[in-house]
């Protein structure tokens, strides 16, 4: 059973038609990476699933619902899709913990002891559980990364978008937010990535999706995909990314 | 020759003008921070008529002089049945002076704030008003702080116009005890150290609040 489904969607920025037509299907448990050079739609792809753009046809759902970028719908969705973003967008005045328990008790109304029963489960999940009471200006961007999975993650999202989150990390910080993303996939987490990281969709994703010119120009199974790419685009991008 | 002295008998007569200035500019502070704050929210997020309607009022007080407000509110009022007290023509007046002049400080802060915080916000599921209030403003106050604490020091030294209308303020002390004994030299600059120590006392204390509610920049 499909979790977001895309439907021929097209997107326009003023006269700028971003998306031509995207259809998409992504199962429960599935990984997904979408690659594709820079302005090929990759990022208005992720924020069409989560109602943070609009589109002006075709159809997108996720878990059944139809996604619109009105305000109530918006909110009715991050209940079921997390994101996290490329510049992590914590909250510099909260502490660690209080990032990841401000929605669980403030929009799912849970108590606050309840809050940080989940807020510590998460932060272990991810690594830090010694970073409750620090402040996110205090730890590395690899550690604010992760921060940010666990305050979606506390969220119990259906599925969790990723939009090149791992590009603003020094180098040396990148694999301990992949691992993580590998954890989450073992765990049968729904992972939609925007990734530059090839060894990783390849090794951990299942399928890729390769966009260009604001289509999906080419898709398929990961290790498939990535070794044996059929068109010219595909094979020209893994050149220059390699 | 100065005489200092000569104002000894006259110091229950500042006290009381330091103590009246002290509380309208604690009341006056509060109120007219909380007023440019939801001015500064209504401009920066607002319908269009309401941010019109916004500018139209910090334009209005910031291009006329405090007096003249301060005269409108307390003599031309009462002409259409508003009948006000000193006092309270003048919380009005210093209220809605510097909610105009802090309407524009705050908005600076709450335009200072990146779109990836209130996108954060919204996937995580919170609404405007909670996103406003739990995530926006404090980063934003930070930013501002030190301009919002002058133009409250600022009100607080403009207020010495209300003993234009008969508030007895540290300013009417000041007046009444050189009219007495002919200080003025020794009445005005005891009155000025007064000014002085107060925006003293004003910026320490700012600093005391701002410490605590922004300890996250130095805190571990
Ligand atoms: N808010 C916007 N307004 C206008 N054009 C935009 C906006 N956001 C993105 N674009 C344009 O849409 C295209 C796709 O952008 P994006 O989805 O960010 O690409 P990618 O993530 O693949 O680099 C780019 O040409 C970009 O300039
Ligand atoms: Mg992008």
């Amino acid at each position: 059973m499909s979790l977001v489904k895309l439907d021929q969607v097209h997107k326009y920025y003023g006269d700028f038609h971003v998306l031509k037509g995207i259809d998409l299907d992504i199962k429960a448990g599935e990984v997904v990476s979408i690659i594709g050079k820079s302005g090929s739609g990759k990022s208005t792809l992720l924020r069409c699933i989560n109602g943070l753009e609009e589109y002006q046809q075709g159809g997108i759902s996720v878990d059944d619902k139809e996604v619109t970028s009105e305000d109530i719908q918006v909110r009715r969705l991050a209940l079921s899709v997390g994101m996290i973003f490329q510049n992590f967008n914590l909250f510099p005045h909260l502490t660690v913990g209080e990032n990841i328990m401000l929605a669980p008790t403030i929009v799912l109304k849970k108590s606050k002891a309840e809050a940080q029963t989940i807020a510590k489960a998460m932060l272990e999940k991810v690594g830090l559980g010694d970073k409750f009471g620090s402040y996110p200006e205090k730890l590395s961007g690899g550690q604010q990364q992760r921060v940010a999975i666990a305050r979606a993650l506390a969220m119990n999202p259906k599925v969790l978008l990723c939009d090149e989150i791992t590009s603003a990390l020094d180098p040396e910080l990148v694999g301990d937010v992949l691992k993580v993303l590998e954890q989450l996939a073992k765990e049968g987490m729904t992972l939609v990535l925007v990734t530059h990281e090839m060894n990783f969709a390849r090794d951990v994703g299942d399928r890729v999706v390769f966009m260009h010119q604001g289509k999906v120009w080419e898709e398929g199974n990961s290790k498939k995909l990535l070794s044996d790419p059929e068109t010219e685009e595909l094979k020209q991008f893994i050149g220059a990314v390699l | 020759m100065l005489n200092f002295s000569d104002l000894l008998p006259y110091t229950d007569v500042f006290l009381g003008g330091l103590a009246t200035t002290l509380q309208l500019t604690l009341l006056t502070t509060v109120l007219g921070v909380i007023v440019g704050t939801l001015c500064a929210s209504i401009r920066q997020y607002g319908n269009k008529p309401s941010q019109r309607a916004v500018a139209a009022y910090v334009e209005l007080i910031r291009n006329t002089p405090f007096i003249v407000q301060l005269f409108f509110i307390f003599f031309g009022l009462p002409s259409i049945g508003l009948l006000l007290t000193p006092w309270q023509a003048s919380v009005i007046a210093l209220t809605i002076n510097l909610g105009a002049y802090s309407t524009e400080i705050i908005r600076a802060g709450l335009s200072n704030i990146p779109k990836g915080q209130w996108e954060a916000a919204k996937v995580l599921g919170m609404n405007f008003r909670q996103t406003l209030v739990r995530v926006v403003f404090t980063p934003a106050f930070e930013k501002i702080y030190p301009a919002l604490t002058s133009q409250c020091i600022i009100v607080m030294l403009g207020s010495a116009v209300l003993s234009q209308i008969s508030v007895q303020d540290l300013t009417y002390a000041a007046n009444l005890v050189q009219s007495r004994n002919f200080r003025a030299f020794e009445s005005y600059v005891v009155t000025a150290l007064m000014y002085l120590g107060l925006a003293m006392l004003m910026r320490y204390i700012f600093g005391l609040i701002g410490k605590r509610v922004f300890a996250f920049r130095e805190a571990s």
